[in-house]
């Protein structure tokens, strides 16, 4: 177990080495950010001053070796626009993603699970079929889409819910929280739905899947001969063994929710991660970009890992070479 | 041949089956529209000569104010939306339909390769492979569409880079198994060239479990591709796809003209839904093992 640990955090060492040379090479060939930070009517000799401030009159390998020793020293540069450290920016705005999404991955389970145990128990049943079609086609949904149509029924239409932005926040912990009061929560409801939809299909058809395999084994006969109650046998015994595929895709499907936040963020003006991002991208704000692509790709390799070992947690018929 | 077909037992059980019916209509119904599309609408949406800015944002034909000649209404421009639609469908299916082959042939390719010479060329793009399955697609084509700027081509190579790691993955682990094969150990004693016995005995071999894969990735590709062009990163504004269409219609959703934004998505989902509804009973045919 401890020889595995060591391989896989290796491994995760060496996936972030390799996405740091893909960021630092697509950053280098697309566009140039001495732009983005000499006024408009700079003269050649300003320009090319900035340029040595910034480092980029170096050799490319040059610039990734100092790249890398600013990043092991927590130093990503400074966002352009907001001429403020990038690392800072991103972590301010962490929190709200996080929100966002762990409220999405609750609702998405605690809506999903039941659901996915009902349908691979009566699998022949229409209301099981039904159920199946819905998830079906809550795969088919752009989430965007979703997105705006609960804002123009429950924010234009109806005026139930807010269609943007946080509300009202508490400051625990040093950071600022929106489900900690009741206006934030009225603010987190649609956007979490929205990003819910489609983990919700997902997690539904693979408890199914996982039931209705179950559902054949000898043991469940047995449980419910010896008099165990059928809710019992489905939760206790059953839902416990289809458990394992459910936690992998929960855990990749938390990558999922952090990369589809930047889309549900742009429409619901949600000051997170993913807005973060996306005006970033469009205002070429390089130090920004590679911070939220190395920070999510440090929770993705982290998440996989932590996969990896709940799984010989949950199941210890699964040995780990 | 035909007769074949019909009488086949994949052909009697697509007739018992009713999501699968109803995923071929609403294919059939959009592979209509793709293929006839500018004859089905009486204006072109991109010839602005044929536009009236006295006919924008007329509400659909049954509402108050609406026109029969837009019966799904109309946008800012005074363009038909029905006409946006249909021509926004074609480039929405065009696009996943191409990504998905281009995805399909190199993927398939590669998977070939690493799967039936094996060695270092193989563990390099396994890696590859494996860390970009720990991304979500969506971000990586995210990520490249911001490098490269908006285009149909560019949304084509972001798509086919995220898409081919799946077929390489699946074609190289068949692979594996194929060439350990006795027909395959024959065919290497008779002394054929490695790319004969690639592409005579084991691609023909290989193949069945892509066809599901591939189905269902058009509906996954048309949504990125949607998702893409509705935060600007996609295809560009002249040739606006359903997912352009949306976010075109989103800034005047607020002002209650719902039908700019929402038609647009009711044909993304439906088209979508088609694909998967049909992606679903192929999985259960050509794995019946799952079933």
């Amino acid at each position: 177990m401890l020889g595995y640990t060591i391989k896989r955090l290796i491994q995760m060492v060496v996936v972030l080495w390799a996405v740091s040379v893909i960021v630092f090479l697509m950053m280098s060939f697309t566009g140039d950010p001495v732009f983005m930070v000499v006024p408009i009517d700079a003269t050649d000799a300003e320009i090319a001053q900035a340029r040595r401030i910034l480092g980029l009159d170096r050799s490319l390998p040059e610039q990734y070796f100092i790249f890398v020793q600013n990043m092991l020293q927590g130093d990503f540069g400074r966002s352009y626009v907001f001429r403020e450290p990038a690392l800072d920016l991103i972590l301010e705005r962490l929190p709200a993603t996080l929100e966002i999404v762990l409220v999405a991955m609750a609702m998405s389970a605690i809506v999903a699970i039941p659901l996915g145990v009902y349908a691979g128990a009566n699998p022949g049943r229409f209301s099981s079929r039904t159920i199946m079609s819905g998830s079906l086609l809550g795969i088919s949904l752009p989430s965007f889409w979703v997105g705006m149509m609960l804002i123009f029924l429950f924010a234009v239409k109806w005026r139930i819910f807010p269609s943007s932005g946080r509300g009202d926040t508490v400051e625990i912990l040093g950071t600022r929280w929106s489900i900690f009061t009741a206006d934030g929560w009225t603010h987190v409801i649609l956007p979490s739905l929205t990003l819910s939809l489609a983990t919700m299909a997902i997690i539904l058809r693979i408890t199914r899947a996982g039931m209705m395999e179950v559902m054949r084994q000898d043991y469940m006969k047995f449980a419910r001969a010896k008099g165990v109650s059928r809710r019992n046998v489905l939760y206790r015994h059953g839902l416990r063994n289809a458990l394992i595929p459910v936690v992998t895709i929960f855990g990749l499907q938390l990558g999922d929710l952090i990369a589809f936040a930047t889309i549900t963020e742009t429409i619901f003006a949600w000051p997170g991660l993913g807005k973060l991002l996306i005006d970033s991208i469009y205002r070429a704000d390089r130090p920004v970009i590679v911070v939220y692509l190395m920070l999510v790709a440090l929770i993705f390799v982290v998440i996989n890992f932590l996969v990896d070992i709940v799984y010989t947690l949950i199941d210890p018929r699964i040995t780990v070479k | 041949m035909m007769t074949a077909f019909f009488a086949s037992e994949f052909f009697a059980n697509w007739r018992r089956n009713g999501s699968a019916i109803a995923g071929s209509v609403i294919l059939v119904i959009f592979a209509v529209i793709v293929v006839f599309g500018p004859w089905l609408v009486w204006q072109d949406p991109y010839d602005v000569a044929g536009l009236d800015l006295m006919d924008s944002y007329k509400p659909p034909a049954w509402l108050p104010g609406g026109d029969p000649r837009f019966p799904l209404g109309t946008d800012g421009q005074g363009r038909d939306v029905l006409a946006a639609i249909i021509y926004g469908t074609r480039i929405s299916v065009l696009i996943g339909v191409s990504a998905m082959i281009c995805s399909l042939v190199i993927g398939t390719f590669v998977g070939l390769v690493a799967g039936y010479f094996r060695g270092r060329l193989d563990g390099l793009i396994m890696r590859i492979a494996d860390i970009q399955l720990s991304f979500p697609s969506m971000l990586i084509a995210l990520f490249l569409m911001s490098a490269f700027g908006t285009g149909i081509d560019k949304v084509l190579i972001a798509l086919t880079a995220v898409g081919w790691v799946v077929y390489a993955r699946t074609v190289r682990g068949q692979t594996l198994s194929e060439s350990g094969r006795e027909y395959v150990q024959a065919a290497r004693v008779a002394g054929l060239r490695n790319a004969k016995i690639i592409r005579r005995h084991i691609l023909p071999n290989v193949t069945t479990p892509l066809i599901v894969v591939a189905t269902v990735q058009v509906g996954t590709f048309i949504l990125i591709e949607a998702s893409l062009s509705f935060l600007g990163v996609g295809v560009p504004i002249t040739q606006p796809s359903l997912g352009l269409l949306i976010k075109n219609g989103f800034d005047v959703l607020f002002s209650g003209l719902w039908w700019v934004s929402v038609f647009p998505g009711l044909f993304i989902m439906a088209l979508v839904f088609g694909i998967n509804l049909f992606g679903d009973f192929l999985r259960d045919e050509l794995n019946p093992r799952l079933k």
